[in-house]
């Protein structure tokens, strides 16, 4: 006699999960893992057909990201005398010289910046105005939150012409400040709606207790609500911070130089000196990582689950 | 520790009256029990006191100051809440350590530390205490939440049905520690219930709250032994008083309407015939449920009654209460 349980899977049934799984995982990781192969391949094996699995890895890539080279003439080879550094030797297999760094550490630092300022002031903002919506009888409460989801009923990019006419009106084109405001007013919708639905399911009698157990309101709020809703707050946060990291229209044509992001910038790696496909790859292997990072972060509050119980319902 | 006065509250829920012009002295080191079926007001009535609603009209005073400007906090009141309300991210000792590490009381860790450890034994929670709030049982909640309010000393302590989800064995004990404390401390407590004898056993005073409106005021004694109206006769008494006309029996005053008969005003073995429907052994008592005139009565009788179903047994009344048309009482 075998027996078997109705609420454990059998072994087939895992079998079949997990290889679903494993192969989902892959279908959606392939294009990310070719990145981050490609940005370490030379280029000439990065166009290789067929598209060449293994292959020797190389910092290339990394090198023409973070740098600009000039074509050097061989009397100024000599010049230069033998490489010094390993970066200089692998420059000079195409008979360069490094001329100086790139822009491309400035445009990371910007989307860092613009990218983690906007959601620091989305979430900020956002906490507060939910926790308002959520606790106190605001006048009109169903049409300002209606209005404010409104702002995103139409993608960002169709008021982009009348930003860029307002930004340049006010100074703010191409500034730090302008693309966080920007960020910040498309994301604080998104943090609004999704904060007071997290702060709503947190009961009143907690913050009761509190204002009962001595503590004014926003002692109550800061040290029993908050510590609550940081699950919430946290996958907000991750969301605000991957919009305004990805976006790349609106940057596009608001920032040129001082302001400009990351996203915007990449592509223009491609246009110096020939189709660099691994310096492409590896500035957005880079990219990928702070957002990869914050989650990593944050995912410790996600995880710890929703808390419930000690009020009786 | 300090007399509460709520002088003509009068709260308003959109339409309805939560609370109807409630005047109400609670003596400083008395024990006032409210009393009232769901949505009396008994839960408005402690929210007033506590400072988390505000009156429409009328005022609270605390220590003969008028609290009417005051926040919860700057009222000094410790109030149980029915859903417990623990801090679910804290631990049992957090919770118990927070009241007292407001910015209100700031009591130094040492002090901190001597009062859980007193509160937390008597409220048998001494080992529970470093789990979190959320890993409790129902009961364990409860008793955090009452020592969440036991570790301070406020004006008053306002509870609000803190016995509901124990067991029998650990209310007992606990109607009876809390009847300690507040005897040994002389602190004043607001206590919220259903259980009427948390009312009879702990109360100094009890209030009988209907539709917002406090219709009777006294010691339980007194709500028990002289009721105002039907409906405070019924808040108290186990079984519940019996009403009939006021005719069956003969001898009722004028405008008398019903007949009220708690099981020691009814006199068995004299007076006229009733017939035994039903007799329930329940250990220490016998309850019988008699047919009389046609009309139903449940009295007690002594607990190895020979009685059975189908016997007669005479009664009478015994100095009964009578009541108008309007429920109200008149003799």
């Amino acid at each position: 006699m075998s027996s078997y349980s109705i609420t454990e899977p059998s072994k087939r049934q895992k079998w079949a999960a997990g290889s679903f799984v494993i192969f989902y995982a892959v279908v959606t990781l392939m294009p990310l893992l070719w990145i981050i192969a490609t940005g370490f391949k030379s280029p000439s094996d990065a166009i290789a057909y067929p598209p060449k699995v293994v292959f020797q890895p190389t910092l290339e890539g990394y090198v023409n990201l973070f740098t600009t080279r000039t074509r050097a003439t061989p009397e100024m080879l000599v010049q230069a005398g033998e490489p010094k550094t390993w970066y200089d030797r692998i420059v000079r297999q195409y008979d360069m010289v490094i001329a100086g760094p790139s822009r491309y550490g400035e445009r990371f630092l910007n989307s860092v910046i613009i990218g983690f300022g906007s959601t620091f002031f989305a979430i900020v903002l956002g906490t507060a105005a939910a926790y308002a919506f959520s606790r106190f009888r605001v006048p009109l409460k169903d049409d300002l939150l209606f209005f404010i989801l409104s702002t995103r009923m139409m993608p960002p990019i169709a008021v982009a012409i009348p930003i860029f006419l307002m930004f340049r009106q006010l100074g703010l084109n191409d500034t730090h400040a302008g693309m966080i405001l920007l960020y910040t007013a498309i994301n604080l919708s998104l943090s609004v709606w999704l904060i007071h639905g997290f702060i709503n399911e947190i009961p009143i009698e907690y913050e009761e207790a509190a204002l009962i157990d001595g503590y004014t309101r926003f002692q109550a709020f800061y040290k029993v609500v908050l510590p609550q809703a940081t699950t919430g707050i946290a996958s907000t946060a991750i969301f605000c911070l991957i919009f305004a990291w990805n976006e790349y229209a609106l940057a596009a044509l608001l920032t040129s130089g001082t302001a400009q992001t990351a996203p915007p910038f990449i592509p223009t790696i491609i246009g110096t000196g020939g189709q660099d496909w691994p310096a492409v790859a590896a500035g957005a292997t880079i990219f990928l990582l702070p957002v990869m990072i914050f989650t990593i972060l944050l995912r410790k509050h996600l995880l710890r689950g929703i808390t419930f119980g000690a009020v009786r319902k | 520790m300090a007399e509460v006065i709520l002088k003509n509250i009068t709260k308003k829920f959109g339409e309805a009256a939560a609370l109807d012009n409630v005047t109400m002295i609670i003596p400083n080191g008395s024990f006032v029990v409210l009393l009232g079926p769901t949505g009396a007001g008994k839960t408005t009535t402690l929210r007033m006191v506590s400072g988390l609603d505000k009156p429409d009209t009328g005022d609270v005073l605390i220590g003969g100051q008028s609290v009417a400007g005051l926040a919860p906090a700057q009222r000094n009141v410790a109030m149980v809440f029915q859903q417990y309300s623990l801090y679910p991210h804290l631990t049992v000792r957090e919770n118990l350590a927070f009241p007292l590490k407001s910015p209100l009381l700031k009591t130094p860790a040492a002090e901190i530390e001597r009062k859980i450890k007193e509160v937390s034994e008597v409220l048998q929670i001494s080992h529970k205490l470093d789990n979190k709030a959320t890993a409790l049982s129902g009961g364990e909640m409860q008793r955090v939440s009452i020592g969440r309010a036991l570790v301070r000393n406020p004006t008053i302590f306002l509870m609000d049905e803190p016995l509901s989800s124990l067991d029998a064995k650990l209310r007992a004990d606990l109607r009876i520690e809390l009847k300690r404390i507040q005897a040994k401390s002389g602190a004043t407590l607001l206590y919220v219930t259903h259980d009427q004898i948390e009312a009879m056993t702990m109360a100094t005073h009890v209030g009988v709250l209907e539709q917002g409106k406090l219709v009777q005021f006294g010691s339980p004694r007194e709500i028990y032994e002289n009721p105002v109206s039907i409906y405070s006769a019924s808040r108290l008494g186990q079984p519940r008083i019996n009403l009939l006309p006021a005719s069956v029996f003969g001898g009722a005053p004028n405008r008398a309407c019903q007949i009220g008969l708690r099981p020691e005003q009814i006199v068995q073995g004299e007076g006229e015939e009733s017939f035994v429907k039903r007799v329930e052994h329940l250990g220490d008592q016998t309850r019988l449920h008699l047919s009389f005139k046609n009309h139903n009565l449940i009295t007690v009788t002594d607990a190895h009654t020979k009685l059975t179903e189908g016997d007669i047994v005479r009664i009478r009344p015994e100095r009964p209460f009578y009541f108008d048309d309007a429920g109200m009482r008149v003799a």
